[in-house]
């Protein structure tokens, strides 16, 4: 079993040796190449950045980053380059434009509107009831029969 | 609305709401609702093509049988056609070849193929095993225009128009359902305009 695991490996490591791009390395280049690469969504396990997602097509995607940085072009225009074609479904994290003001804005009018709430109704309940209600006469007679004697309630 | 009374009878000192805060939690509800209506009914990850109307990226592809002219936008010129995006790895690609078979056959529209990521050995083999449809085949193994056409997995074939212009995508298997229902209908209304 534990042979047949070495071989699988073995067999597959030239694939993954394939998938390395074959240009000479340029850190900075590669560091705005990561950056942008967190900032794009995998278009096939969408929870993960192309940066962090193993899938084939991430990897292709990587490279297509890694090329046209190379090629000059900046930052922006790569994102533009891909949301052109998917979307800003493949940003992730959405911009701030009309379509998703809700989505920004949602919390923040969530937190006013509870906070009003607050402020106008319930805080100033709960001060008033801190104030215990005073006995009604029957209510102060039946407490008085019930202590067996008499006194103020 | 108000916390628990301290005593049985009512407060006369209770915050006053305005009655119409009964209904309050009713929209909360409905808005609520709505949002999940919405989004329980709606695919989370179906990302909406981009495309839709855009022209057909320029592209020069291998042929997968390597003695022929590569596939380029010139192979659309002038017609309505289909360009199905497959791949030997691909599952989902097998269920939809008998249909892809049956259009090439009954050579109703200009039906291509884009062999994505995929060592063109497999592509060739595949495509000796389960029947080649497709009037060419060009080979996309870095993606490049997989994703110059917002490719999020395969199979999905576009509807080229007559002026080389995406008009839909189908991202999924063709079934039977979708060439009657959609497709076909699709290349009629596109025949029929003016070109």
């Amino acid at each position: 079993m534990r042979y047949l695991f070495v071989i699988l490996a073995l067999a597959f490591a030239p694939a993954a040796l394939a998938q390395t791009p074959p240009r000479p390395f340029d850190p900075q280049v590669e560091a705005v190449a990561r950056d942008v690469g967190k900032s794009l969504r995998c278009v096939v396990c969408q929870n993960q950045s192309i940066e962090e997602s193993n899938a084939p097509l991430a990897a292709d995607m990587r490279n297509l980053v890694r090329e046209r940085l190379a090629a000059g072009q900046t930052r922006d225009q790569v994102i533009a380059y891909m949301t052109d074609r998917y979307g800003n479904f493949v940003l992730m994290q959405p911009p701030f434009q009309t379509d998703t003001l809700l989505l920004w804005l949602a919390p923040v009018a969530l937190l006013l509107g509870g906070a009003w709430g607050w402020f106008a109704y319930l805080g100033p309940a709960a001060r008033r009831n801190l104030e215990p209600t005073p006995l009604s006469a029957d209510e102060a007679t039946e407490l008085s029969k019930t202590l067996g004697k008499g006194g103020r309630p | 609305m108000s916390v628990i009374p301290s005593t049985e009878e009512p407060q006369p000192t209770r915050a006053a709401l305005p009655a119409w805060a009964a209904l309050v939690p009713v929209a909360l509800l409905l808005v609520v609702g709505g949002f999940f209506a919405f989004g329980l009914t709606h695919d989370p990850k179906a990302i909406p093509s981009t495309m839709i109307d855009r022209p057909m990226p320029e592209f020069a592809l291998t042929r997968l049988t390597p003695e022929s002219d590569p596939l380029t936008n010139e192979d659309l010129k002038g017609k309505v056609s289909l360009v199905n995006v497959f791949g030997s790895w691909c599952s989902s690609c097998v269920l939809e070849h008998p249909q892809l078979t049956e259009i090439g056959k009954s050579g109703r529209v200009a039906l291509y193929g884009v062999d994505w990521r995929d060592p063109p050995s497999d592509g060739a083999a595949w495509l000796t095993r389960y029947g080649n449809p497709y009037l060419k085949t060009g080979v996309d193994s870095d993606s490049r225009l997989a994703i110059n056409l917002g490719v999020t997995g395969a199979p999905e074939t576009f509807v080229i128009d007559r002026d080389g212009r995406i008009r839909f995508k189908q991202v999924g298997p063709i079934t039977p359902e979708v060439w009657i229902d959609t497709i076909l209908p699709l290349i009629q209304k596109l025949e029929s305009e003016p070109a």
